[in-house]
């Protein structure tokens, strides 16, 4: 098998992260909501709104908070999907806001997505070989009818499927392979970025471990750059190099996994880890859980200050009205939170 | 603690060798086949597996759900209270339903009823259940809203389900599950719709109520923390059979079933440092309508011998209360071992 040409022009891992491959800079996107002739003046959610984090090339970042905290958003604003209301996003060093329809879809090549529902994502009216054999065709990847047959088998054994599923239709198929089927398609177009949205939270518990070590063997291969979406706390810690959480559309923090596990700064990350059950009886005896009252706010009407004052335990009068920005306290660890220890005074937006 | 010191004779729910089949265009599924298991007065059981195990199935053959004619339980004993609920009419079944036994579903948008207001829905039950009066069932209305944690209960009352938020919802069907004082709760992946801040809070409510107005909980999950955290005993599924059950301290502490362990394996711990690789459980959850011979897991296991081919392995006990149902139970790694190589 020529894996080596999966991924034309890539080096091999060499380390754990290379340079830059997406950087996100201060990206905003506001959904505007209502208005029509029946309703009132139309309302602004601010579903991500000044967030900004970079991704180096061969490392994951997992992206995790609860939902409507935008981190789905996030992930199609990186995919053209969305189109950001502002900010940059920035994919091997060209600001993709910037590019002509042309570029965007070469570019759009090298992002790719695997979605969390392979019920839905897979074409029921077409055979898992014709969704593969597809986009080799229109990208003009490999344009040989025979060779991309080919491909198509190799795809198939790459991410752990019977080339002979290539004639099966999706509904023959189980989660677990469907969830397979979507990462072939993903790989099919060579991509150096994959934006993982949820990929094993519709699993079930057996499966969702094969996918997860699929994809880690992926990413050695082929050198793959993972954002991996999700609102698993611990599948994200298996995965992830550095993880980043999102609260209400902003970033709340962003550091390496150890650290982000092992000494969090924001409350918020505090009380999402404590939520999470450790599948042990005798460690959760044990546990000391801070439990967070009431829900996340409306994203229509979030609150002043600090977005996440009204849930904190450590809350003061001040995040009531100061914005924190999500600042560096710590080499490579950001976090927006005033009551931080080590963030710097006077540095919140009043 | 989790282990309950209570006597084994106060058993509130003994099903005994339940089995529920369903009639397919692939033929006959054994959903529940052969299930036996207890729920004591005022405790929190786990029923865990993966989708189509039998875990709902059980619960819905308990409330007399099995929608007919296409499944129809063929066999077994519920003895609820020491009765047998197979043996009462649907009339009979529908006092039971709600007043004696009470159920919270997973998704909630769906098991309530949005063109009544909220209170109308928790009324009605005391009204039926209890013959309560307009005003003491709304008197009734508000105390559970209450117990539940919903503040400004009057106000609440008036509105309708679309104007509660997920976890406000789950919190309003336990309020109606409590409103009729229940001896036990069904509770079907009742937070797994929900965000992780939310689902410890309705847990830990749960938890709390159960403690306090001694209802008994069996609570069905996949999620294997969940029930670490809340269940004092647990019985897995497996292809519709209980293949372990123990105390959850028994059972998370040694497991006795390479399909116990292979799950407890496949899950990455919050507290443990990252490890290389997960250990997943190969292969594909079986088709019910095409069983291997012998043990259904055999074709999923690492340790399966010749014997597990031929005879279905009975659930024996192994130490205290777990019992397995593997002929290889006693040669087992210890779960603290280093999981072995994963094939690539």
């Amino acid at each position: 098998m020529s894996t080596a040409e999966m991924v034309a022009g890539e080096a091999p891992r060499t380390a754990p992260a290379g340079d830059v491959i997406l950087e996100v800079r201060n990206l905003v996107k506001h959904f505007q909501v209502g208005g029509g002739f029946l309703g009132g003046p139309p309302q602004v959610v601010k579903a991500v709104d000044d967030v900004s984090f970079t991704i180096r090339r061969g490392e994951t970042l997992g992206l995790v908070g609860e939902s409507g905290c935008g981190k789905t958003t996030t992930g199609r604003c990186i995919l053209l999907l969305e189109r950001p209301t502002s900010g940059q996003v920035i994919f091997e060093g060209r600001d993709l806001m910037t590019l002509s329809p042309a570029e965007v879809r070469r570019v759009r090549r090298k992002i790719q997505v695997i979605f969390q529902d392979p019920y839905s994502s897979l074409n029921p009216r077409i055979t898992i070989g014709q969704m593969l054999d597809e986009p080799l065709a229109v990208h003009g990847i490999v344009p040989e009818r025979k060779a991309r047959q080919d491909r198509v088998r190799e795809l198939l054994t790459v991410v752990g499927l019977l080339p002979s599923m290539a004639s099966r239709y999706p509904h023959e198929l189980s989660g677990g392979q469907r969830q397979r089927v979507g990462i072939a398609r993903a790989l099919a177009m060579e991509p150096s970025l994959i934006v993982c949205d949820e990929p094993v939270s519709a699993l079930d518990v057996s499966i969702q471990a094969q996918i997860i070590t699929l994809l880690e063997d992926l990413q050695e291969r082929f050198n793959l750059t993972y954002l991996f979406v999700a609102h698993d706390l611990s599948v994200v810690r298996h995965i992830s190099d550095r993880v980043a959480v999102m609260y209400l559309g902003k970033m709340a923090e962003i550091t390496d996994r150890t650290t982000l596990y092992a000494e969090p700064l924001h409350p918020y990350t505090k009380a999402l880890l404590s939520a999470v059950p450790i599948p042990d009886p005798e460690v959760e005896a044990e546990r000391q859980r801070t439990v967070l009252g009431g829900e996340v706010p409306s994203a229509l009407r979030p609150p002043p200050g600090c977005v996440f004052h009204p849930r904190c335990p450590i809350a003061i009068d001040e995040c009531k009205r100061v914005v924190p920005e999500c600042l560096e306290i710590r080499p490579g660890h950001r976090a927006a939170c005033i009551r931080a220890p080590g963030y710097p005074a006077g540095a919140a937006n009043a | 603690m989790n282990e309950r010191t209570a006597p084994a004779p106060d058993l509130l729910l003994d099903v005994r060798d339940l089995h529920t089949e369903f009639a397919t265009s692939n033929g006959i599924v054994r959903a529940v086949d052969g299930v036996s298991w207890d729920v004591r007065a005022g405790e929190t059981v786990a029923l865990v597996g993966e989708s189509g195990c039998g875990k709902s199935v059980s619960a819905l053959s308990i409330m007399g759900l099995i929608s007919k004619p296409a499944g129809r339980i063929t066999g077994g004993q519920i003895l609820f209270k020491g009765s047998d609920l197979l043996k009462r009419s649907e009339e009979e079944m529908r006092k039971i339903r709600g007043r004696e036994i009470a159920m919270v579903f997973q998704e909630p948008m769906t098991s309530l009823n949005p063109v009544l207001t909220v209170g109308r829905q928790i009324t009605e039950a005391c009204e039926i259940h209890l013959g309560h009066t307009p005003e003491q069932a709304h008197a009734r209305a508000v105390e559970v809203l209450g117990l539940v944690g919903i503040a400004d209960a009057e106000r609440r009352l008036k509105q309708y389900p679309h104007q509660f938020s997920g976890g406000m919802r789950q919190r309003l069907m336990i309020a109606i599950a409590l409103s009729c004082e229940p001896a036990l709760i069904l509770a079907d992946e009742p937070t797994t719709a929900l965000d992780v801040t939310i689902q410890a809070q309705i847990l830990d409510l749960m938890k709390d109520l159960s403690r306090r107005l001694g209802v008994a909980t069996l609570i069905i999950t996949h999620n294997l923390g969940v029930v670490a955290r809340y269940a004092d005993r647990v019985n897995v599924m497996y292809a519709g059979k209980i293949v372990e059950r123990g105390t959850a301290r028994e059972i998370y502490a040694s497991p006795r079933h390479p399909y116990t362990l292979g799950l407890l394996r496949s899950v990455p711990r919050l507290d443990e440092p990252k490890r290389e690789r997960l250990a997943p459980i190969q292969g594909q959850p079986p088709d019910l309508t095409r069983l291997p011979p012998g043990c259904s897991f055999r074709p999923r296991c690492g340790y399966a011998v010749e014997r597990c081919a031929e005879e279905v392995p009975p659930l024996e006990r192994v130490a205290g209360t777990q019992h397995s149902a593997c002929w290889e139970k006693d040669k087992l790694p210890v779960r603290a071992a280093k999981p072995e190589k994963v094939p690539a």
